[in-house]
């Protein structure tokens, strides 16, 4: 009986294993040879050259400024997405006043929810044409034109947005502005995944604080947060990763893929032009294999540090 | 060498993959496409002939993929009916599309198509496919006879057609479209003010104040795209500074940017940001051509596919006129050469199966008949000479003109065909220049400090360039 399970369980398991070793495991197997190459990328000429591609990633300026560009987003976009959606979550679930019924969210959650979620149905490319009208950088653009209607910005001097390289904080303002997009398009999708973890949560233990005179404040730090621990850590990984990402903004919002003057240059921008415009699939293959390794290394240690013991409820 | 930057959902969903949620799908898709069996080759087998040259077989067929950008791709589907003309029974499947690079790259190295028209912003790094050696040399094309006219193909092309396709000593891409540059301004409106159009910069500096006074910016670039303004930048580094600085700047010669009348060139284009002569905002290539067409600027410089480009909104009574890129004046070294070129390069890869009928296909293309097609259809010039006798249009004429009134000697630069590098440092530094960030002395070290650092490194294929 329990081998005829076994057989049930591989015959269903065969297909997409042997699938997603074809398709997943194998290349990425691959890639990690063509690292070790000089592979060009449009012939088959592929000599071995060590681990000569790795000691020259470390050497690389435009990688450097590639990855502290990424560990920007790596620390804003969890931080502010994570911050945002917990407290939309929170004013729609259990910010509300409380009556017979119970806790509530306040008034119209119903539709705040739909309206916060809706970036998380649209294509990236709608997001990227719609944010190109938004950031457009004369009196046609949405914000400048606004801006430059009630006196607020200088029609000669309009915001650049995405075109603007100067520092804000110390960060290239680009930056800034593609982490607004991404937070706005992130936020609603974590929003959901808060409620629905919120609503899980009893309802008495709220009531039982708020008899015992706990404000909103209070309610959030003490009772909400930590039972929503769990959660956010698993989201907090997930953004790590969109944050190691952000190629597509990057590649649609911002002057010459990564500009101005590699002002808002991410790790897979430089592989991008690596491989396809200077033609070295073996250091751009290189550079993929180690922000492979450094994704996993940060999700193990992630997920480490917030382990801790579980609340049952 | 028309651009759109606009991303269909497809390749970005794509693209956002190869560049990797994890980065590891990325290591992947990079990888997928290398390594496989070559493809079995159909080639030839036909007898050959003057009709005939390449000697394809009938019942074959040859898969020709078109870029589909300014020029559009009506024109290539009259060079099908030229071509099918003389061959009945070849089938020719043409598709055309955005993305060269994205659909054409991965098939290189195995099942690649017949002939791949490789511009737009999305095209295969040249320098790279010669030196991996992924497409055809096609020398034998220009010394085949001419479709529909006396001579050879090579005697029916115009000046620099050859030289624009020749890498390393052979001929490898094939330019259809005929290319001038310059600075284009509204001949109705300048008619209607009695406004000169300017041939030197003092004269439109001169100028400038006039046009400022009507409402009007006197310039508008491309903020988007380094290259648009770097066109600018190197013609007026060629008028100033002549062929051989710009030569000693494609080889990497030592301190070929601190030539003389290098700086000097810089510093009339780092006057105009400095003065506020640029309409404000950081447009991108049809919102600056859009803006300069909606009569908020006065000069916008760009190639002759910009009619095409924007047909669809030039409005009522404008009248789009070329001139010639401004020099500096008395010390020019060349002040008369014009920056035009053969554009639009198409390939046959070295793995196509039926490259006998690529050939062919290209011998149809530089006809008579299809590049008069050609200057109908897009108002730009072909390759072939003569392909704009008949077109009746104001930018297409003044292209014409200044063609005429040209020296043999082109406007031409290659270091940035011919490195990555300095292609991307030179896009990047054009653009700060313009946005002001950049005085034209910081441009001309950052430029040398580059062009020190590839010349320096043995990793890169140096190549150089004799006229």
């Amino acid at each position: 009986m329990r081998h005829g399970v076994a057989r049930f369980v591989t015959g269903f398991l065969a297909l997409p294993v042997a699938l997603y070793l074809f398709y997943v495991v194998w290349p990425f197997a691959q890639a990690a040879g063509y690292s070790l190459t000089s592979w060009g990328g449009y012939s088959d000429n592929q000599e071995f050259v060590g681990l000569d591609n790795y000691v020259r990633l470390l050497s690389d300026e435009l990688i450097r400024k590639a990855f502290w560009h990424n560990v920007f987003f790596l620390v804003t976009v969890p931080l502010f997405t994570i911050g945002l959606a917990l407290f939309l979550a929170f004013l729609l679930n259990v910010g509300g006043r409380e009556d017979r019924a119970g806790i509530r969210g306040v008034f119209g959650s119903g539709v705040y929810k739909v309206i916060f979620f809706f970036p998380q149905v649209l294509s990236l490319v709608v997001i990227s044409v719609m944010w190109q009208q938004i950031y457009r950088s004369d009196s046609q653009g949405l914000i400048n034109g606004l801006l430059i209607k009630i006196g607020l910005v200088d029609a000669d001097n309009p915001i650049a947005f995405t075109a603007d390289p100067e520092p804000f904080l110390g960060v290239p303002a680009v930056l800034w502005w593609l982490l607004l997009i991404a937070v706005w398009s992130g936020a609603g999708f974590y929003m959901v995944l808060f409620s629905a973890a919120m609503q899980s949560i009893p309802k008495d233990i709220y009531e039982a604080a708020i008899l015992d005179g706990a404000g909103r404040f209070h309610t959030f730090f003490r009772v909400t947060l930590p039972l929503l621990r769990d959660t956010i850590s698993v989201a907090w990984v997930y953004l790590g990763f969109i944050a190691l990402d952000m190629y597509a903004l990057v590649f649609v919002m911002t002057p010459s893929q990564g500009g101005p003057n590699h002002a808002s240059e991410i790790f897979a921008s430089v592989l991008n032009f690596t491989a396809f415009q200077k033609g070295q699939f073996g250091y751009a293959c290189a550079m993929g294999v180690a922000l492979a390794i450094f994704t996993i290394l940060l999700a193990a240690a992630q997920l480490r540090i917030t382990r801790r013991e579980r609340i049952e409820y | 060498m028309s651009i759109n930057p606009d991303v269909s959902r497809r390749t970005l969903l794509r693209r956002a993959a190869a560049a990797g949620l994890l980065a590891v799908p990325a290591a992947g898709l990079l990888s997928a496409c290398a390594g496989s069996e070559p493809s079995q080759s159909n080639e030839a087998g036909g007898t050959k002939n003057k009709d005939n040259p390449f000697g394809i077989k009938d019942g074959s067929a040859v898969k020709v993929v078109i870029f589909n950008g300014g020029l559009g791709d009506a024109w290539a589907k009259e060079d099908k009916v030229v071509f099918n003309a003389k061959h009945a029974n070849v089938t020719v499947n043409m598709s055309s599309t955005q993305k060269i690079k994205t659909e054409e790259q991965p098939k290189m190295a195995t099942q690649p198509s017949d002939l791949v028209m490789n511009s737009g912003a999305d095209m295969m790094d040249i320098s790279t496919l010669v030196n991996e050696g992924a497409i055809e040399p096609l020398d034998d094309l220009l010394t085949a006879p001419a479709w529909d006219s006396e001579g050879t193909v090579a005697d029916t092309l115009l000046p620099g057609t050859v030289e624009d396709g020749t890498f390393q000593g052979k001929f490898y891409v094939v330019n259809v479209a005929y290319t001038v540059w310059g600075n284009w301004y509204n001949g109705a409106l300048f008619s209607k003010e009695g406004w000169e159009a300017p041939k030197t910069f003092d004269e439109f500096f001169a100028l400038a104040p006039k046009i400022k006074a009507k409402g009007i910016a006197p310039y508008v670039h491309d903020a988007v795209h380094g290259y648009y303004p770097r066109w600018a930048l190197m013609a007026t580094i060629w008028k100033s500074a002549g062929k051989q600085a710009v030569v000693d700047i494609d080889n990497l010669k030592e301190n070929a940017w601190k030539a003389d009348g290098v700086l000097p060139a810089l510093q009339a284009w780092e006057k105009l940001v400095k003065d506020k002569l640029l309409l404000p905002g950081k447009l991108d290539h049809t919102q600056s051509q859009q803006a300069w067409l909606d009569g908020k600027a006065a000069f916008i410089q760009v190639g002759t596919w910009l009619k095409n480009e924007m047909s669809a909104t030039i409005p009522p009574g404008f009248e789009m006129k070329l001139s010639d890129y401004w020099g500096l004046g008395a010390s020019d070294k060349a002040p008369k050469d014009v920056f035009a070129g053969a554009g639009e390069g198409l390939v046959v890869p070295s793995k196509a199966p039926n490259k006998a009928a690529a050939k062919e296909f290209l011998r149809a293309a530089l006809s008579k008949s299809g590049s008069a097609k050609f200057a109908e259809l897009t108002k730009s010039l072909a390759s072939t000479k003569g392909s704009g006798d008949n077109v009746q249009d104001t930018s297409l004429t003044t292209a014409n003109e200044l063609m005429k009134n040209a020296p043999k000697d082109l406007i031409k630069t290659k270091f940035f065909d011919f490195y990555a590098d300095l292609d991307k440092e030179s896009q990047n530094l054009s653009e700060e220049l313009m946005a002001g960030r950049l005085t034209a002395q910081q441009f001309v070290d950052k430029m040398q400090a580059a062009a020190d650092k590839v010349a320096k490194d043995s990793s890169i294929k140096k190549q150089t360039r004799t006229a």
